[in-house]
């Protein structure tokens, strides 16, 4: 059993990484936090990747000249490229739009700004008034 | 004069364009107040050459739109259609000019809202009544429901919003839940849903299916106000009487017992019916709802409530001409379409006169005034006979009928229920007249003379002496309807 | 022989063309900084998209399947575009919505977002539509996925852009990129599965050899990770948490915009996935869609319902409402009939009007008003804003499903869709729920209507900017109401398309 799990190490370091990241997500109350886990999943899934497109005794997929080298498949390399791209412009907005909640809510806890959310909400209950103007 | 086709699409166009119109001469007032009557007339002429040429045995029909592959919008008149139609447009015309006077009279605001949304009620009525298939029917018994929901909640007081939304989650609740997967299924049963002379679903639907069906149209169909789906309609007598009026007589209350009508006549068949039994449980149903709301009236002092249980009680009769689902019964119901809208329009009226003249809605307070308004309460005298079955009023004819379909299809204890139900009516419709002569007054109101409230009752009240003697037009429709 | 040389390489390029227009001018829009430029230049990136997809509808109507290959390479090595019956309609229903939510947006966002961002705006607009087209037209499977963070991405700025009118835009739209980066992430480790074992990423390519393994635990796990993926995209119970805020939060414009096609694109995916990619193993897709779809859906239809009638806030409820309405859709897929995928086709274009519509409609009185639309602001609004109101009743009785209205097309094909498949108490579910919905509707209905505008409160300015698009897809709603011939039969080849054997 043991030497079974040890042949596929790669998947579960992936596996490991992937559920690292999901309970950051769900379970850190700070947005940069989540950001992070949010971060280290995709990260996970592009070793996935990888680790699949590793052919055993290949090389690197760039070609050379000798006609008889194996070459580990370039495909998931061009799909991860693609993934990384993605997961940067992700974290890219994600950042920028806890910058923005901090200059609004005065904080980048989830609960804090929950707390405040509930204040203001509470707060236009109060003055609301029927058909009223901004 | 018009070809049948083109009596058809007045009679179903004059409603919607007096509709359209109104809100442009809502500046007009007496244009404005003109219009409802002057459509009565142009759509009773109409509907009046469509049941001559019906009466001849012509089909006038008229095809609109196709929704897709077999479903279509289209217009063919039967029988019973052609009766409905003329009860609604004939009585559309006095209702018109009785609501000038009572909105007048009572002082009313949004009349202009108030006479666009009864005139597209009165063409939702016209298209039920000469809808060419279920699903026509279907569509315009959810539109008369929706048009008339501002009618209903008209006085826009706390009462009438929750009479409205009672009113709604009644009638818009069981159409959802009930009538519409009872259309479905006879579409996907049938392939169609177009009506026919015996009935389409004789060799397609599983007799021991039948009951089930039957159910889901009886209790999908609010508007025929069949216990227990009936509280809608006391409470939507917070509405003013105009609309009382057009609901109890013309339009929707008639609009769902049609519906039933036409269901048991022109979808399942009556023989289909008779012969697989399906109908025993309603027969049980209807008489329950005849005789306890009949009950319930008697307990009644406001008029228009009593007027309402009263006619929760005469609906059910025409259901039970229908659950009877024998050739004659089925024809009584149909007469009663006609008989008990003449008579119920007419107790409706007066009610309503009784409150804009008098300012009085209670029966106790009656006692006496007969002698200040003697017009009004010998309409309401003639309308209680042709509501209590007595000649010669016209609803002694559907009575009568309805008692020969009962005794020939066995069913003697129906008889009892209608003789019973006939002693009720006898007391709590004549118990407002008995007071109001024969007892010194309770309490000294000042009349105030308002001429258009009296006539059209007074005119109700004749039409319903005149039905006894000149019922041979409604009486051939009825028959064709059965006729193979 | 030039002109037809000349056209036919046109519409062999139409595919692409529906999905490239757009994308192609958001960087042009993101520099123009006039607004009204900014606005006609997509109007006419997302007008050109419509036409696209209509001449594809038309081409699809005679042949059947149209497809481009990216780049001329020969799939399965290159990516293709691939166009049949169920996508050029769902193409046609979301070009066609855009068009109209684009051509309604200038005066609607002028009033809720702040000068500056509005070419920012409009580029995001265009790349969110642009990303959405090709999340359908696609016929790659990582594609998908590129396309879906397309989407996603630029859905949520334009979600954020909601922040200068209320500051919850920020957290819904930070929320939405989360939540959706994690669906959008599953999906790619479902792909990964499949292409492990296949060794392909193209659909048609990996319907035929899904079909040739049959089995295996990577196979079903790819399945899972891509469906739960898809899922979280389409809003799908209980996944949909996003959604409400999402769209409650946003400006009214970008509300209407994502509404009608951003969780029908999702939607439409995940039935490529269940009926073309997995066909070959339909003891999966069987177990998926009874065990979890259908009552999945069951349960979001009556969800979104209650919620939506205890919410006060119009634009939640109207979120809320949507949540139901994708499960009446996802519904339609699970039963997988050809009736049933039919009726769901219907009911995507049909809703795609309704809460198109009434988003639009809300747009309209929130630039009226200058405030949020709720159950307080609209006391009596039908008196200060009739022509808005008027068309917001009749999108929400086609909501409702008054006959005559497209929301009733919807309920009758569905319906009898659900009772051909026996299933009694399904269909008691949805017709209850169908009542249920009555009653949020009738609560707005009664307080524009029914009750007075208190006093002293001004007549308020309607935008024909704003209202005659709005009442363009008003009258659409009575119009696919009364004549629905063209919209079920393109449905019914859809279905066809998609439960009869693949891409």
């Amino acid at each position: 059993m043991l030497m079974q799990l040890a042949a596929i190490w790669n998947y579960l370091i992936v596996i490991l990484l992937m559920m690292i990241g999901l309970f950051l997500v769900i379970s850190r109350a700070n947005l940069v936090k989540k950001l992070v886990g949010l971060s280290i999943f995709q990260t996970s899934v592009f070793l996935f990747y990888i680790t699949l497109g590793r052919v055993s005794g290949g090389t690197a997929p760039i070609l050379t000249d000798a006609p008889d080298t194996l070459y580990s498949n370039p495909l998931p390399h061009v799909l991860i490229l693609t993934a990384i791209v993605v997961g940067v412009a992700t974290t890219a907005l994600g950042l920028a739009l806890i910058l923005r909640i901090k200059e609004s809510f005065g904080s980048i806890e989830e609960d804090e700004i929950l707390a405040v959310k509930n204040e203001s909400a509470a707060a236009d209950l109060l003055q609301a008034k029927p058909g009223a103007e901004a | 004069m018009m070809t049948p086709q083109t009596a058809l699409l007045v009679g179903i166009l004059a409603p919607l364009a007096v509709a359209c119109l109104t809100p442009f001469l809502a500046n007009r007032p007496v244009w404005r107040d003109a219009a409802g009557p002057i459509g009565g007339v142009v759509t009773f002429i109409a509907a009046l050459q469509v049941a001559l040429a019906v009466q001849a045995g012509e089909t006038p029909r008229l095809f609109v739109a196709q929704i897709a592959n077999e479903l279509a919008i289209d217009f063919a008149v039967t029988p019973l259609g052609a009766i409905f139609g003329l009860v609604a447009s004939g009585l559309w015309i006095f209702a018109g000019l009785y609501s000038v006077g009572y909105m007048r009279g009572a002082k009313e605001k949004h009349q202009t809202r108030f006479a666009a949304f009864y005139a597209v009620a009165v063409h939702a009525a016209m298209a039920i009544a000469w809808s060419g298939n279920l699903l026509v029917l279907f569509v315009f018994y959810e539109i008369l429901t929706f048009s008339t929901y501002p009618l209903v909640t008209h006085k826009e007081s706390q009462a009438a919003r929750d009479a409205g939304r009672l009113y709604m989650s009644i009638l818009v609740g069981t159409s959802i839940v009930l009538l519409l997967p009872a259309v479905i299924w006879v579409w996907m049963v049938t392939g169609n849903l177009e009506f026919r002379s015996g009935g389409i679903l004789a060799d397609v639907l599983d007799p021991k299916m039948a009951p089930l069906l039957l159910a889901l149209f009886a209790f999908g169909v609010g508007k025929a106000a069949l216990m227990p789906i009936h509280r809608w309609l006391p409470a939507a007598m917070v509405a003013p009487t105009p609309v009382s009026a057009l609901l109890h007589a013309v339009a929707v209350v008639k609009a769902g017992v049609f519906t039933i009508l036409t269901v048991v006549v022109y979808v399942f068949g009556i023989d289909f019916l008779s012969a697989s039994g399906a109908t025993t449980w309603l027969v049980w149903l209807a008489s329950f709802t005849i005789l306890s709301s009949s009950f319930v009236a008697i307990t009644k002092d406001d008029i228009k409530a009593r007027l309402a249980y009263s006619t929760i009680s005469q609906l059910s009769y025409i259901v039970l001409g229908a659950a009877i689902a024998s050739s004659v019964a089925v024809q009584g119901a149909a007469l009663h379409i006609v008989m008990h809208a003449a008579g119920k329009i007419t107790l409706f009226f007066c009610a309503g006169a009784i409150y804009v003249q008098a300012h009085l809605t209670k029966i106790s307070e009656l006692d006496g005034q007969g002698r200040e308004m003697p017009w009004i309460f010998a309409a309401f005298f003639i309308g209680a006979l042709s509501i209590i079955g007595i000649p010669p009023a016209g609803g002694s004819w559907s009575k009568f009928m309805l008692m020969v379909g009962a005794v020939d299809s066995q069913l003697y204890f129906v008889l009892a229920v209608l003789g019973l139900s006939s002693l009720l009516n006898i007391y709590y419709l004549l118990e407002p007249l008995s007071r109001g002569f024969f007892r010194p007054k309770v309490k000294d109101v000042t009349i105030e003379s308002h001429p258009l409230v009296v006539i059209p009752p007074v005119i109700t009240a004749l039409l319903s002496l005149a039905l006894f003697f000149y019922v041979d037009l409604f009486a051939d429709l009825a028959s064709l309807m059965v006729a193979p | 022989m030039n002109d037809g040389g000349l056209i036919a390489t046109f519409l062999q390029n139409l595919p692409v063309l529906v999905v490239v227009v757009p994308l192609l001018l958001a960087p042009i829009v993101a520099i123009i900084t006039a607004p009204r430029m900014a606005w006609a230049v997509s109007v006419a990136g997302v007008g050109s998209a419509f036409l696209a997809a209509i001449l594809l509808q038309s081409i699809t109507e005679s042949i059947g399947r149209v497809t481009y290959h990216l780049g001329n390479w020969e799939p399965p090595w290159g990516i293709e575009f691939v166009v049949d019956s169920a996508t050029s309609l769902t193409l046609v229903i979301m070009t066609g919505l855009a068009f109209l939510a684009t051509l309604h947006a200038r005066a609607s966002l002028m009033a809720e977002i702040k000068h500056t961002d509005l070419g920012k705006c409009y580029a995001a607009w265009l790349l969110a539509s642009g990303g959405l087209f090709g999340l359908v037209a696609t016929g790659d499977a990582f594609n998908l996925f590129v396309f879906l963070e397309i989407s996603a991405l630029s859905s949520v700025i334009l979600i954020s852009m909601g922040a200068g009118a209320d500051r919850r835009a920020l957290s819904a739209g930070f929320n939405y990129l989360v939540i959706g980066a994690v669906g959008a992430t599953f999906y790619v480790i479902g792909v990964g599965f499949v292409y492990a074992i296949t060794g392909t990423l193209n659909i048609a390519d990996l319907a035929t050899r899904i079909a040739d393994i049959g089995g295996g635990a990577a196979l079903y796990a790819g399945f899972g990770f891509m469906i739960a993926g898809i899922m979280v995209k389409a809003a799908v119970f209980p996944v949909h948490i996003w959604l409400p805020a999402a769209y409650g939060y946003a400006p009214s414009a970008v509300s209407s915009l994502l509404a009608a096609i951003a969780t029908k694109a999702a939607l439409y995916v995940l039935a490529r996935l269940l009926f073309t990619l997995f066909a070959g193993v339909p003891d999966i897709t069987e177990l998926a869609v009874t065990y979890v779809i259908v009552p999945l859906s069951l349960a979001g239809i009556f969800v979104g319902t209650v919620m939506a009638i205890y919410e006060k806030d119009i634009k939640l409820l109207l979120a809320h409402s949507s949540v139901a309405q994708i499960g009446y859709i996802a519904l339609g897929f699970g039963l997988a009939s050809s009736a049933s995928v039919a009726a769901s086709f219907v009911h995507i274009g049909n809703h795609a009007l309704i809460k198109g519509g009434l988003f639009m409609a809300v747009g309209g009185f929130v630039a009226g008003l200058g405030s949020r639309a709720n159950l307080t602001s609209f006391v009596g609004i039908s008196r200060r804003m009739p022509i808005t109101a008027t068309a917001f009743t009749v999108c929400g009785l086609s909501l409702a499903g008054l006959p005559l209205t497209a929301g009733f097309i919807s309920k009758l094909y569905l319906v009898r869709a659900i009772l051909a498949e026996d299933a009694i108490v399904i269909t008691a579910l949805v017709l209850l729920s169908s009542a249920l919905s009555l009653i949020y509707l009738w609560k707005i209905i009664e307080v524009m209507w029914m009750q007075p505008a208190p006093a002293k409160s001004p007549i308020l300015v309607e935008n024909p900017a704003i209202y005659v698009p709005l009442w363009i897809v008003a009258l659409a709603n009575i119009w696919f109401g009364v004549d629905a011939s063209w919209l079920v039969a393109a449905s019914r080849a859809a279905a066809a398309a998609l439960l009869g054997g693949g891409l």
